[in-house]
């Protein structure tokens, strides 16, 4: 245009302005859209049914359950089969409920997790930035580990904690835990800290800071989002267990999910099932706690560790 | 006296010898830059002086202390690194202060060594700000700070001016040199940037393949280069070679291709000419005249222009010669077209003759 403004034609002054300008016009209902969200929707509620059924029988009342319909919203809510499930199920002598479990998973997974951590971040550390003697032995020989079956460990563990008088304990199962989880975390952490550049640890090895000095000061505070994956992975992990919790304690010191196995499958009497429903869920609350907690400070972890060197 | 002295050093990792049998004297003061194509153990030179590598063999001399086995903050030193290496989560004070506190020295006296770096290179206002929230050029004063403050005899800079646009890259480069002047500390520069070797070094180290091939001022290593290799590296665009041979002894010597003949009258060999000896011209672009009508007949020969790059300052002109290209530096604003036959004029008082076989200059 000779003047260089963006004036219609004389002849198209009635029409109305068509030329592109501003966002892309979209159709809400295309195909791609329905294709897309019908598919979440989908897969969504095949995942959500069972908690739904879940929830809705933990909250009924035995007689509306025995009616049969288990899609069904409760029609009286009541609190009692929680309650039961926490504090008055039996399991065999004992009759206090999941309590008793709860506390022994907490009991097992704290230290468990806390001493793995720690540990496991150590070695990724010195394997990662400190490339000592036999180093790359060593690390094979940690990979390794990851690959044996559990089965094959199980009986020698079991000698090896009567021998040194901790079997049955809960201190022994923290150190099952640990060690098991040892491979696996130590591979997490020497990879994170491989990829954090090595002119920053020689930097920190010209200022004069030794072994602890750059793990306290330059590598920890770069590491949450790490850290934070590894928590969710332990944490989970070792909630979840339920094998070496039955191998490795004694009913007085049994994990949640061997306790859960047992209140479920008891049979004495009626089958409750709201108790097991509502005994399930509590059981399962801990790991979906970290997931939505941890969710959240995974992404900030990441969003502040991307700083760009 | 010699303020870093190399004696012997080798290094190898596994069968790869990375440095072979290397020495190195540096003088008080002096800004040494050490130049050469990536994989020539440049990096890993410094990084043994540094002490963050162990060296197979050999000893480093500090200041006239033998500190092959010292530990990085025992030597002495200062580093700057090409990707700055900053702690991104301390705040520039914190990055600045971060050695000092290793040391365990008194708050007062850390400081007043902050505020003096700071005021020397002009951060003053970032020292509250973290890295990510700082330029590239920033970054980069930052690193220098953080080895000024810790007030070494001996400052390394491994590739510091690499990640920096081209503009960036000059002023810092100017202010690196304002900084040796003003501190004169030692300074070991490490760079594949001719052109921060040339403007920056008191001396420069040519290394290839882990040997140092030539040590000198730039002048004479741009002018005088001592073998081929050097020859082809200094120089953008690089050095105009040709084939030829040896005709006749002394003042009357003569360079002989199949097609031309140049009188060496000019030429001042370091060793001497052998008649019949297979060498290798080299003449730069800026020594090579076009259309120069008070040339010389007999060191002039017909070219056919290739080429033109117009450069602003300079003009670069190829030209080919019997089928070989070279290129020619000419002022701004004699415009050339493809095709055009010339007449250009070598000044081999100022060129280079290596030895066909041993590469080395004659």
């Amino acid at each position: 245009m000779a003047d260089g403004t963006l004036s219609p034609a004389p002849g198209a002054a009635a029409e109305p302005l068509r030329e592109p300008r501003g966002p892309k016009p979209r159709k809400r209902f295309s195909r791609r859209n329905i294709f897309i969200y019908g598919t979440l929707i989908f897969v969504s509620a095949y995942y959500l049914l069972p908690l739904y059924v879940m929830v809705a029988t933990s909250l009924k009342g035995m007689p509306e359950i025995r009616i049969g319909n288990i899609f069904a919203p409760p029609l009286e809510i009541t609190f009692q089969p929680w309650v039961k499930a926490w504090s008055e199920a039996c399991t065999g002598l004992n009759c206090d409920g999941l309590s008793r479990g709860f506390w022994n998973s907490v009991r097992i997974t704290v230290p468990s997790v806390l001493i793995s951590i720690v540990v496991a971040s150590i070695n990724g550390y010195a394997l990662a930035n400190w490339r000592f003697k036999g180093a790359d032995i060593f690390f094979t020989i940690l990979i390794v580990g990851a690959f044996i079956p559990y089965q094959v460990m199980i009986y020698p563990i079991v000698i090896v904690l009567r021998e040194i008088g901790l079997y049955g304990s809960v201190w022994g199962l923290v150190i099952v835990h640990t060690i098991f989880g040892m491979p696996i975390l130590t591979l997490l952490f020497r990879n994170y800290f491989t990829s954090i550049p090595e002119e920053l640890f020689r930097a920190a090895r010209v200022d004069g800071a030794g072994f602890w000095g750059i793990y306290f000061k330059i590598m920890l505070p770069m590491a949450l989002p790490i850290f934070v994956v590894a928590i969710i992975l332990q944490v989970t992990g070792i909630w979840n267990d339920f094998l070496f919790g039955v191998i490795y304690t004694k009913p007085d010191t049994y994990p949640m999910t061997v306790q859960l196995n047992n209140i479920v499958n008891s049979v004495q009497g009626v089958k409750e099932y709201n108790v097991n429903m509502a005994a399930t869920i509590l059981t399962g609350l801990v790991p979906l706690v970290i997931y939505f907690v941890s969710g959240k400070l995974f992404v900030r972890g990441i969003a502040e560790g991307a700083v760009k060197g | 006296m010699e303020s870093v002295s190399i004696k012997d050093v080798s290094l190898s990792f596994g069968p790869i010898e990375v440095l072979k049998t290397l020495n190195l004297d540096v003088r008080d003061g002096e800004f040494i830059v050490l130049l050469g194509p990536s994989g020539c153990g440049k990096s890993t030179l410094l990084n043994c002086i540094a002490g963050l590598l162990d060296v197979s063999d050999g000893q480093i001399f500090i200041k006239g202390k033998n500190v092959t086995w010292e530990e990085p903050k025992d030597r002495g030193i200062g580093m700057v690194f090409q990707s700055y290496a900053l702690y991104p989560q301390m705040t520039v004070e914190g990055n600045l202060s971060f050695g000092l506190k290793n040391q365990g020295m008194a708050r007062a006296d850390i400081a007043r060594r902050i505020a003096r770096a700071a005021e020397i290179l002009q951060i003053e206002p970032l020292l509250k700000r973290k890295p990510g929230q700082l330029s590239g050029g920033q970054r980069q004063r930052v690193a220098i700070g953080r080895a000024l403050v810790r007030d070494v005899d001996v400052f390394l800079f491994d590739e510091p001016l690499s990640n920096l646009d081209a503009k960036l890259r000059s002023e810092l480069r100017v202010e690196i040199k304002r900084l040796h002047q003003q501190l004169e500390n030692t300074m070991i520069y490490v760079t594949h940037d001719q052109i921060e070797a040339l403007t920056l070094a008191d001396r420069i180290a040519v290394m290839k393949s882990g040997v140092i091939q030539q040590l000198d001022d730039p002048l004479t290593i741009y002018n005088k280069p001592a073998n081929l290799f050097v020859a082809g590296f200094i120089g953008s665009p690089s050095m105009n070679f040709f084939n030829g041979r040896v005709d006749g002894t002394g003042t009357s010597a003569w360079f002989e291709t199949a097609t031309m003949r140049l009188p060496l009258t000019n030429y001042r060999p370091d060793g001497t000419l052998v008649p019949g000896r297979d060498v290798i011209l080299g003449v730069r672009p800026e020594q090579i005249r076009i259309n120069d009508p008070d040339a010389d007949a007999g060191l002039t020969v017909d070219a056919v222009v290739d080429v033109e790059e117009p450069m602003g300052a300079d003009s670069l002109v190829w030209v080919k010669v019997d089928g070989q290209a070279l290129s020619v530096r000419t002022e701004a604003g004699t415009r050339f077209n493809p095709g055009d036959p010339v007449k250009i004029t070598f000044n081999l008082a100022l060129a280079s003759i290596f030895d066909a076989q041993l590469e080395t200059r004659i």
